[in-house]
């Protein structure tokens, strides 16, 4: 297919065959890191600027990697959210780095839509590395080209999400890439951490995973922030981890094929067993591997 | 010179008049409204085809003067009202220094009559410095010349100190206007909760966190029997218990602006900062009940709450944006394109909610035609097409969310105590 799209905000707006496109896009781009020198020419002579103003180590270096398998120029800014009224604010800082001349934001961002504001100030294309609690468009890209590659469709799989859904970007980012694609998607949560309407993105709400653990494909399980419980939304980390939480005793419940995920990093003990991490049903790492293929994928169609 | 009013259709609900009749004006009064005056040594203005009201009344406008006058000052504030059709307009307390004392409401009667254009009725503060901890000098602020007390911006959080501002206010005889908002319920909300909140990844406000508050301060009214007036009331739950209120007979009364009866939390998808307002932009179902409560009278008045901010205020993340819409100058286009011509509210019921409906609530001797009346008049092309065009606001700021949008229907001419101060007719 011809690309067309100049930013990736998200995968709501992505059409069936964009996504479709993405994923492929990465099957080629796997193989080169894979080889001995993992580098192509294809972006050679492109600036792109990591500019991230919430730390990840994970999610930033795995856009360098990409960028710099691509031959691309890569610099990275790590930012503070500056207030309205001191310091410079986003446009500034958009505007400035734009002046150098660059021809890709990769931004992380604390607050949802900044993004898209972001993409109303520069000429550049904007890459969303996460936007608050609204999307995390390549993390939810490499979960489906997983998904795909260990099951073969995403068609009529069963995914259960479970965690903080209210607070999750994750959460989505794979809602809207899996409902495309053809997935069942149920959300799994305490009652507290399900946001207000979302059984219009299409989604089957359920407060219980032992309810669900027997009857889906995969399980994709999200960090619990520890700041969520401070706030009042559930009365404890040990109460969330006896309900929610991945152990042995409820794996042995699920189907004997099932695919276990997680986007990192994990609070072992808490979301997930160290048993269950270690299970060779979980792909933590080869989430982590595909990361950088997705993402490879992504900057090749947008800057090509 | 006296001035004349040829021909049009003169709305005024207050005498119960509609009908194509000539107006006389002198000396900044109404002398005559019938058929045929004859036009010696007048100047005439020909209001064929359109609808002469009495002089239009926004109960709510935020003035930025004294304090941020980059964003507004109370001149081009009066300018902004001139030309949105505006006769009268109430300036909100939360100015800095805030409204509280009587020489901030003295300074801003004073600016406004060197201006002169319109009128400006201050609302004072309920609470000194708005923090709704210790009441305001009530009495000393209606010697001032204030014509109702609002926190307005915040609400009072304490209900006992609401209590005593509605308890105290009787004295004085003014209406109480509150912004209803549970700020414990609403948290750090940035726009409706609901599926657009969830999509959108932005914390959420709840309509209860208006409606707790609208039954809250509904039963201190109750307790008190003072005057309650509930300003930008957005939620289906808020007309409801509106209506029970009235039916019981209380003294309850309330306004709604019109961005909550023109858009919903659907505008809020590309994150466009000039969609954040508070009490924000609800759902289909909620502008349908504002819409039906403005039609049965459960809402008295339609303002804008017009709430100017300068353009690096708003050039920033969404939820780092204030809230608030720079509304005076579309609100009558917008009620006459929705209310008129989409959802077919009578003209007469519209013209009330500016006149006769915020003049009862303030106690002005205004939003009427009667002879001898202050010659306030707005006159209406309900068939005018325009497109909102930020650029060309009297207001010192833009945020709109109307932008670029088309509307039809139009206030073309505000006269002011007998002196024209806006004009758009092309034969004026
Ligand atoms: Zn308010």
């Amino acid at each position: 297919m011809d690309w067309k799209r100049k930013h990736l905000l998200g995968l709501e707006e992505l059409e069936v065959e964009e996504i479709e496109h993405i994923l492929d896009t990465t099957d080629s781009f796997r193989e080169i890191s894979t080889r001995a020198i993992k580098k192509v020419p294809t972006l050679r002579g492109k600036t792109i600027v990591n500019l991230f103003f919430e730390p990840s180590t994970r999610t930033r270096t795995s856009f360098e990697l990409a960028a710099k398998r691509l031959s691309a120029d890569t610099v990275s800014i790590s930012a503070q959210t500056s207030s309205v009224v001191k310091g410079e604010t986003l446009k500034d800082t958009a505007r400035n780095i734009e002046a150098m001349q660059i021809d890709a934001i990769i931004m992380r961002h604390s607050m949802s839509g900044a993004p898209h504001f972001l993409s109303r100030c520069v000429k550049a294309s904007v890459i969303n590395a996460g936007d608050g609690c609204h999307e995390h468009p390549t993390q939810g890209l490499l979960d489906i080209f997983t998904m795909r590659e260990k099951k073969g469709s995403i068609k009529g799989l069963k995914v259960a999400i479970v965690g903080d859904i209210a607070h999750s970007r994750v959460a989505r980012s794979n809602i809207w890439g899996l409902k495309k694609l053809g997935a069942e998607v149920i959300v799994v949560a305490p009652p507290t951490l399900i946001p207000m309407g979302i059984e219009e993105m299409g989604v089957k709400v359920c407060f219980s995973l032992d309810e669900v653990i027997g009857k889906v494909d995969v399980l994709n399980i999200l960090r619990i922030q520890l700041e969520r419980q401070k706030c009042g939304l559930f009365p404890s980390i040990r109460e969330y981890s006896r309900l929610y939480g991945v152990t042995v005793d409820r794996l042995k419940k699920a189907k004997k094929d099932i695919l276990v995920m997680h986007p990192g990093p994990v609070n072992l003990g808490v979301e997930m067993a160290a048993e269950v991490a270690n299970d060779p049903r979980t792909v933590i790492l080869e989430q982590v591997t595909n990361g950088v293929a997705i993402r490879m994928a992504v900057l090749y169609l947008l800057l090509q | 010179m006296r001035l004349i009013i040829k021909n049009g259709r003169v709305v005024d609900p207050a005498n119960k008049i509609d009908g194509v009749l000539d107006i006389l004006i002198d000396k900044g009064k109404i002398i005559s409204v019938r058929k045929n005056i004859p036009a010696k040594a007048c100047q005439v203005i020909d209001a064929k085809g359109k609808i002469v009201a009495p002089g239009f009344i926004d109960m709510h406008v935020h003035l930025r003067e004294p304090g941020r006058e980059d964003e507004e000052t109370i001149s081009s504030g009066m300018k902004a009202g001139a030309a949105g059709g505006f006769c009268s307009i109430v300036s909100m307390a939360n100015t800095n220094p805030v409204a509280d004392k009587q020489e901030v409401v003295k300074f801003i009667l004073r600016k406004a009559s060197e201006e002169g254009i319109i009128s400006v009725y201050p609302a004072g503060a309920v609470t000194k410095g708005l923090k709704g901890e210790e009441l305001a000098e009530i009495g000393e602020l209606k010697e001032a010349g204030v014509v109702a007390v609002s926190d307005d911006g915040e609400p009072i959080r304490s209900s006992f100190i609401m209590r005593c501002g509605l308890e105290y206010s009787k004295k004085f005889d003014l209406p109480v206007i509150s912004h209803s908002e549970d700020k414990d319920l609403s948290q750090g909300g940035v726009m409706d909760e609901g599926v657009m909140s969830t999509i959108l990844g932005l914390p959420g406000i709840p309509r209860q966190a208006e409606e707790i508050m609208v039954a809250r301060d509904i039963k201190l009214a109750e307790l008190t029997g003072g005057r309650l007036h509930i300003a930008h009331v957005s939620t289906r739950g808020g007309v409801e218990l509106l209506s029970q209120a009235k039916k019981k007979g209380l003294r309850v009364s309330a306004e709604a602006a019109p961005h909550h009866f023109a858009l919903t939390s659907e505008a809020v998808k590309e994150y466009d900062p000039n969609t954040r307002v508070s009490p924000p932009l609800r759902s289909h179902e909620d502008v349908e009940a504002i819409i039906k409560g403005l039609g049965d009278g459960t809402i008295d008045a339609i303002a804008s709450d017009h709430a100017p901010h300068s353009l690096e205020e708003r050039e920033v993340e969404y939820s780092l944006a204030p809230s608030g819409i720079d509304g005076i100058e579309t609100e009558v286009g917008l009620a006459l394109n929705v209310l008129y011509h989409e959802k077919k509210i009578k003209l007469v019921e519209i013209i009330k909610k500016f006149t006769t409906g915020p003049a009862a609530i303030l106690g002005l001797r205004e939003g009427t035609l009667s002879i001898g009346a202050k010659a306030n008049i707005t006159i209406l092309d309900l068939e005018k097409k325009w497109v909102v065009d930020k650029d060309k606001f009297f207001s010192l700021s833009r945020n709109t969310p109307f932008h670029g949008m088309s509307l039809k229907g139009k206030a073309v001419m505000t006269i002011h105590q007998g002196k024209i101060v806006y004009n758009e007719i092309n034969n004026g």
